[in-house]
């Protein structure tokens, strides 16, 4: 099956435009985020009080200037473009490789990173109010995918037999989803500590660092974002627990075992029962909070492990980089 | 209230302060609650990640013997310490197997309890309306024309089209309030310990399969065949359980091994034309063998592993005996382009000297490009213009030494000690011949395609596969559904007052979900919705 060099160009632009429409929609929703500020400082804003813990109350800003709100809606405007180039450029790339588009580490990232930001805007689509973390998801998304376009581009190109199986479909389908939502719980972990030792700052009447002052304002309450980091891992590790099984009746049928502890099976299972401790911290007496947070961080480094140190320098079964 | 909350939930209680004096059985059960605490759980789920670790990081035997062998000549001081410490067989090392056995000790002792308080809690009925239904997260109250007992029916038939379980009970001096009770959920608890006991289930059928479970893999060129059994595999590793009575008959030939390649000469598609017998002269099938595809047949299965060539010789001696077709499969150094090494060890010649036995040790390549000088470069993986590079030795191969040799290589201790000499090299193309000063000839004939076949048995895959679907399901009840609660009070506006048809009736509604429960206040409203009759108009 050869492959169609003009619609690989056509995928490869629509990937650039999609990270520069990105890029853009970065400095919408960080306009947006200096413009509710100065808002606050204004005293333009409403205000709305937001329970903390042990019934304290900690003050919360909502964006109040219209500017701001503009550039937010501007900021979300590119996110949904950049999202459909992101969609275009995938889809072009499987039409012109005459295959499903995630058969290397270049198309893997890129998946994920949709992922994350389709999960983002389904999230603003039901809690409006989020919108101006976008910038904190759009940051991480633009990094990942300047660092797959530079480091692990690989052209389009068919799959080699081993991957020939509609399992791959399925398989790497299921952990392309499963990465980019435990990814966006990253995200929202990370805000949760700023947020968490900010709130802490703020009660207890103390100094705190310079980015926790700065960003701390403007998040969402920390239990919130607590809850929500939950409930992307609650959604996503289910089918990570799917994308592993699959990835085991694959085995059976391509290796001639379900497990062999292949470096990437074991890493899979590493990442898997950290988000497991995860889940279970969260309803465990004294582990709760920023402790069980600390091990969602640390679930998303076992996935980014298994991602790139595991391909690119541990070498194994799953070596399918498409990285010469 | 607390109370309530506390009831939602059947995880066992906290483990309490630890007494100092206690007798022996107290101490028993301390450790046993100590062990079976979520804590515990936690810190053991950690550990096991952490464990699996090194087994990523360094060489391990069961993946990759040569790289052990490797890491012991490019570390000799550290690997003997590693290796005291199993890290080279981390997954069946005395303390991985500690951790995941203390591991599921612990899943079995949280399981068991919780189970009993689960069906005990499903056989109970949901608990009697709270006094105070206001103080509840959801609450809400409303005034309705009908009877407290026709409002009551009406939110039964409701919640119960919901496929809630309902309580009605009779308060007041007359019985003139009605209460409801309504619980849902049960599915949630049901889920979560039907996934922690499908773990234990996997981890039986996993330990089952290695025990009963044997694999063996085989090197066959096209035009020959091997039958399941231990003499024949080149490697095997079967389970205690697994003797070797115990191994399906099975028989199989490769016909036929061919490889479509794409244009850029990546491999399309590796295809084993094989025909197998189950039983000595029984029916023949034929099956095409391939990645991805493998034979299943009862309860084993026929994996194409690898592939490679055989170039084929022909010898003949002075005296002009020849024997053809001397074949040996070399082992390809690069995949992309399928160069290959070898090595061809000669059977004795009948009346022949064991001291004149003859060794060739090769380079294949199955397409040589023309360089100009003497190397041999391999351009293509296909057999498109086949080439050999051969050095000959004669001499004694030292077969009979009885010490093991690689297949695939001469004995270097041989040639070292002058037994096995040098007696010739060239590069040969198909059909071209080497002369050795004796007056043997060697004829480069072409080659055979050689398959690398696996045939693997292995009784507990069916039992993990269950178990997985079940842990997946499982997971998903216990993460998706809500255990909830829904309270109603139905009573008449006026008490007191006898034939109180006339009277309206106040209806106070409390819901209770566990915490992280998003929804249920959506949930919450649609049913006080249905009951006061704004939506359903049922009356």
């Amino acid at each position: 099956m050869a492959v169609n060099d003009s619609l690989a160009a056509l995928s490869d632009s629509a990937f650039t435009l999609s990270i520069v429409t990105y890029s853009v929609g970065v400095v919408g929703f960080a306009g947006e985020y200096a413009f509710g500020r100065r808002g606050r400082i204004a005293r333009t804003s409403s205000e709305q009080t937001v329970g903390a813990a042990g019934g304290d109350t900690v003050t919360t800003t909502s964006v109040g200037s219209s500017t701001g709100q503009r550039l937010g809606v501007f900021g979300l405007a590119c996110t949904v473009l950049g999202a459909a180039l992101q969609l275009a450029s995938l889809v072009l790339r499987g039409i012109a490789a005459g295959r499903v588009p995630w058969g290397n580490m270049f198309e893997f990232a890129s998946g994920v990173v949709l992922v994350t930001v389709l999960s983002f805007l389904w999230l603003v689509w039901h809690a409006p109010r989020l919108r101006h973390l976008g910038v904190f998801v759009l940051i991480p998304v633009v990094f990942v995918l300047v660092y797959a376009g530079l480091t692990l581009y690989a052209e389009a190109a068919p799959l080699v037999a081993a991957l020939r199986s509609y399992w791959l479909v399925i398989h790497v389908a299921a952990a392309i989803a499963a990465t980019g939502v435990f990814l966006l719980s990253f995200v929202v972990t990370v805000l949760y500590l700023v947020r968490q030792r900010y709130e802490r700052g703020v009660l207890e009447d103390g100094a705190m660092p310079r980015p926790v002052a700065a960003l701390g304002p403007r998040l969402p309450a920390a239990a919130e974002l607590d809850r929500l980091a939950y409930r992307t891992v609650a959604f996503a590790f289910p089918i990570w627990t799917f994308a592993v099984i699959a990835g085991a009746i694959w085995a059976e049928a391509a290796w001639g075992r379900f497990w062999g502890w292949d470096p990437k099976e074991t890493w899979a299972l590493i990442a898997w029962l950290v988000y497991a401790c995860y889940l279970h911290a969260r309803a465990t007496a004294g582990w709760k909070g920023v402790k069980a947070a600390r091990i969602n961080l640390l679930g998303f480094f076992a996935m980014t492990f298994n991602f790139l140190i595991v391909n690119m320098v541990i070498s194994g079964l799953h070596s399918y980089s498409g990285l010469t | 209230m607390t109370e309530t909350i506390q009831r939602l939930s059947t995880a066992p209680e906290p483990v309490g302060p630890l007494r100092r004096s206690a007798g022996p059985l107290v101490v028993v059960r301390r450790w046993w609650r100590l062990l079976t605490s979520m804590r515990t759980a936690l810190v053991l789920l950690f550990l096991l990640a952490v464990a699996a670790v090194p087994g990523s990081l360094l060489p391990q035997r069961s993946l990759n013997q040569s790289k052990v062998s490797q890491y012991y000549a490019e570390h000799p001081d550290l690997a003997p310490v590693l290796d005291r410490l199993s890290l080279f067989d981390v997954f069946s090392s005395p303390w991985f197997a500690a951790i995941y056995l203390l591991l599921f000790i612990s899943l079995i002792g949280c399981v068991l309890p919780r189970t009993r308080m689960h069906v005990r809690a499903m056989r109970q009925p949901p608990p009697p309306v709270p006094s105070r239904l206001d103080r509840l997260p959801q609450s809400a109250s409303f005034e309705h024309d009908l009877s407290p007992s026709a409002v009551a029916d009406a939110a039964t038939a409701a919640l119960r089209s919901g496929r809630w379980r309902v309580v009605r009970r009779q308060s007041g001096t007359r019985g003139e309030t009605v209460e409801l009770s309504a619980e849902k959920g049960y599915l949630r608890e049901i889920g979560n310990l039907a996934f922690h006991s499908a773990l234990v289930a996997l981890l039986f059928g996993l330990a089952f399969g290695k025990l009963s479970g044997y694999e063996g893999s085989i090197l066959v060129e096209e035009g020959a065949g091997f039958c399941n059994s231990f003499q024949q595999y080149d490697t095997y590793r079967n389970g205690p359980l697994a003797g070797a009575g115990d191994l399906t008959p099975l028989c199989a030939d490769l016909e036929r091994f061919s490889v479509e390649y794409e244009d850029n000469l990546i491999p399309a598609r590796f295809l084993a034309d094989i025909s197998y017998t189950r039983e000595l002269g029984g029916p023949v099938s034929a099956y095409p063998l391939a990645v991805n595809s493998p034979l299943r047949t009862d309860g084993v299965r026929l994996y194409l592993t690898g592939h490679g060539f055989s170039p084929r010789f022909t010898i003949t001696y002075p005296d002009g005996e020849s024997f053809t077709d001397i074949s040996a499969p070399f082992i390809p150094e690069e995949q992309s382009t399928l160069a290959s090494t070898g090595a061809v060890k000669l059977p004795d010649r009948p009346g022949g000297a064991a001291e004149e036995q003859l060794a060739i040790e090769g380079f294949f390549v199955p397409t040589a490009a023309d360089l100009g000088d003497s190397r041999l470069v391999s351009v293509d993986p296909r057999p498109l213009n086949p080439a050999v590079a051969i050095v000959v030795y004669q001499g004694s191969i030292g077969l009979d030494s009885g010490a093991p040799q690689n297949v695939f290589r001469l004995d270097q201790r041989q040639i070292d000690r002058g037994v096995l000499e040098r007696v010739g090299a060239g590069n040969l193309l198909v059909g071209q011949s080497l002369g050795l000063p004796d007056g043997t000839e060697i004829r480069f004939e072409g080659y055979k395609q050689w398959a690398a076949l696996q045939l693997s048995h292995d009784p507990g895959q069916l039992t993990v596969l269950v178990a997985s679907v079940v842990m997946l399901l499982g997971l998903l009840c216990s993460l998706v559904v809500r255990r909830r609660r829904v309270w109603l009070r139905c009573r008449p506006e006026h008490p007191g007052v006898d034939g109180a048809t006339s009277s309206r009736t106040v209806v106070d509604v409390g819901g209770l979900a566990r915490v992280d429960a998003g929804g249920f206040s959506s949930e919450f409203a649609a049913l006080v919705g249905q009951f006061s009759g704004k939506r359903s108009g049922r009356d």
